[in-house]
């Protein structure tokens, strides 16, 4: 084949293809969020465009098009121009480094480095909001932006750090080789769970998400650093919120959960069964990957239905005087057991499981319902 | 794989193409457009703002948590290495980098000491 189709042409086109599919997830999510947030609060959502609503997914965009676009006049242009645009180039780029399916075809660009590339590129996000957040000159469009920065910036470092100990039970940087040793042992979700925990938490920090919001928090902030962002502007630091929080799902699925592999200790689904089984294969492994995605973008939606938002100092030690210390101990006991499997022969991935089980079970019993024990001199109050 | 580094460099050019384009280009012809020197103001709540953004300072703890972050980021980026190489390295890695977190958390315990911390 000629070099140039095969390295270059042939990549771009699955990446196009990939963005484009991505793109129509991430504006189905909306209305699929927005649905489902309706019937969580008893009302009905959005019903009137199209068959059930759906043709809002539609309706959008084109309004957001034919906006006015509002320029305050005492903001600095350039920097608020860069605002919106600049934190979705490298969201939209990570796309191109996903595995969505087993490895030859269904991935752009498989570069040996792709989770540090990965996390490279979602942590630029923070530039397009604060350069936003300042460039708006109003107020609350600053603290917004700050809150912001500092906490993406603080959120950053266990999001890092929680990642560090599934390299080290995997030993590659390769998304493809993670997803393979996970189908191989065991899903890094249970000898890392404290790590997964960490990672899902962070995640949610980082992309502003309830109960993580504080940067837009509208009692206080009214729309936080994109206050004075209007049509095509704000669509695009959606656009950009919406993309983040998809990588970041193919991440979480990718690292902890066998991205598109359904096997355990070698047997199952793992990417040579599916190569095998040829075209069909690849599309299952996809179908896989996607339904293991839609689970944590339906958490999400969860989480905003349902949580109250913090306080920006709980969000401040919860991020710097829980999780950092946590996924540091993470990853000492997660050396600890596994060296000592070297040493003295088991296997540390089983020793690892049953720990997180033995947390995940402690948790559960002293979350047990219990009869509620109402103190006799609060009966006379109430 | 020098290669797959060359399709994300064009896959971002694509990329930037396209907020660009709808921004600059697509938007612009299909759009509303009618500033007035109201509409133009910053908001706050319907009143006339009483000054700019850009005359206000802002708390120093942002500064310092993006100091602090600098540090542990750092950190986390010269732990990736060691995590993959880590079952080959064996006990004396682990001892080295064991060292070394504890160098980096008596910097944590001094700024949690000094309040950098906290928020109230």
């Amino acid at each position: 084949m000629n070099p140039w189709m095969h390295y270059l042409v042939w990549p771009l086109v699955k990446f196009l293809v990939a963005f484009i599919i991505v793109q129509g997830i991430v504006a189905a999510m909306n209305w699929v969020e927005r649905r489902l947030l309706g019937f969580v609060q008893a009302r009905l959502g959005p019903n009137r465009v199209g068959p059930k609503g759906l043709l809002q997914i539609i309706a959008d965009p084109v309004k957001f098009l034919l906006k006015e676009d509002i320029v305050p006049a005492n903001a600095e242009t350039i920097a608020y121009f860069l605002g919106p645009i600049l934190p979705l180039i490298p969201t939209f780029l990570v796309y191109c480094l996903i595995p969505f399916g087993p490895p030859p075809t269904f991935v752009a660009a498989r570069v040996n480095v792709a989770v540090l590339l990965v996390l490279a590129l979602t942590s630029t996000g923070v530039y397009g909001i604060i350069l936003g957040g300042w460039a708006s000159n109003n107020k609350y469009s600053l603290m917004g932006g700050l809150r912001s920065a500092a906490q993406m910036v603080s959120y950053e470092v266990p999001f890092g750090l929680s990642i560090v100990g599934v390299l080290m039970l995997s030993g590659s940087l390769d998304l493809v080789k993670i997803v393979n040793y996970q189908a191989d042992h065991i899903w890094n979700l249970f000898p890392q769970l404290i790590a997964a925990f960490i990672f899902f938490v962070a995640m949610t920090a980082e992309t502003n998400r309830t109960p993580f919001d504080l940067p837009e928090a509208d009692s206080e902030l009214v729309g936080g650093y994109h206050t004075e962002y209007s049509a095509m502007k704000f669509a695009f630091f959606m656009l950009a919120e919406y993309s983040a929080m998809l990588v970041n799902c193919c991440l979480m699925t990718l690292l902890f959960l066998g991205g598109w592999t359904l096997a355990i200790g070698g047997y199952g689904l793992t990417t040579q069964t599916l190569q095998h089984m040829g075209i069909p294969g690849g599309m299952l492994g996809v179908l896989i990957f996607i339904v293991k995605v839609m689970t944590f973008m339906l958490v999400y939606i969860w989480f905003r239905a349902t949580f109250p938002r913090f306080r920006f100092d709980q969000l401040m030690d919860l991020g710097w005087k829980w999780m950092i210390p946590l996924a540091l101990a993470n990853i000492v006991v997660t050396g600890v057991v596994v060296l000592l499997g070297q040493s003295l022969n088991f296997q540390g991935e089983v020793v690892l499981s049953i720990a997180g089980a033995a947390i995940v079970g402690y948790t559960l019993y002293n979350l047990r319902p219990r009869a509620k024990v109402v103190h006799a001199s609060r009966v006379s109050e109430v | 794989m020098a290669a797959n580094y060359s399709v994300l460099l064009v896959a971002a050019l694509i990329v930037l193409s396209l907020p660009v384009l709808t921004l600059f280009v697509l938007a612009p012809l299909v759009r509303a457009s009618r500033p007035n020197k109201v509409k133009l103001e910053p908001y706050e709540c319907g009143v006339p703002a009483s000054s700019f953004a850009f005359d206000h300072r802002f708390s120093v703890r942002y500064f310092l948590i993006a100091v602090l972050f600098i540090i542990f980021d750092v950190e986390t980026v010269f732990l990736f290495p060691w995590a993959i190489r880590f079952k080959q390295l064996g006990w004396f890695g682990a001892v080295e980098m064991a060292v070394f977190l504890a160098i980096l958390l008596v910097g944590y315990f001094y700024a949690w000491k000094r309040k950098v911390l906290t928020w109230v």
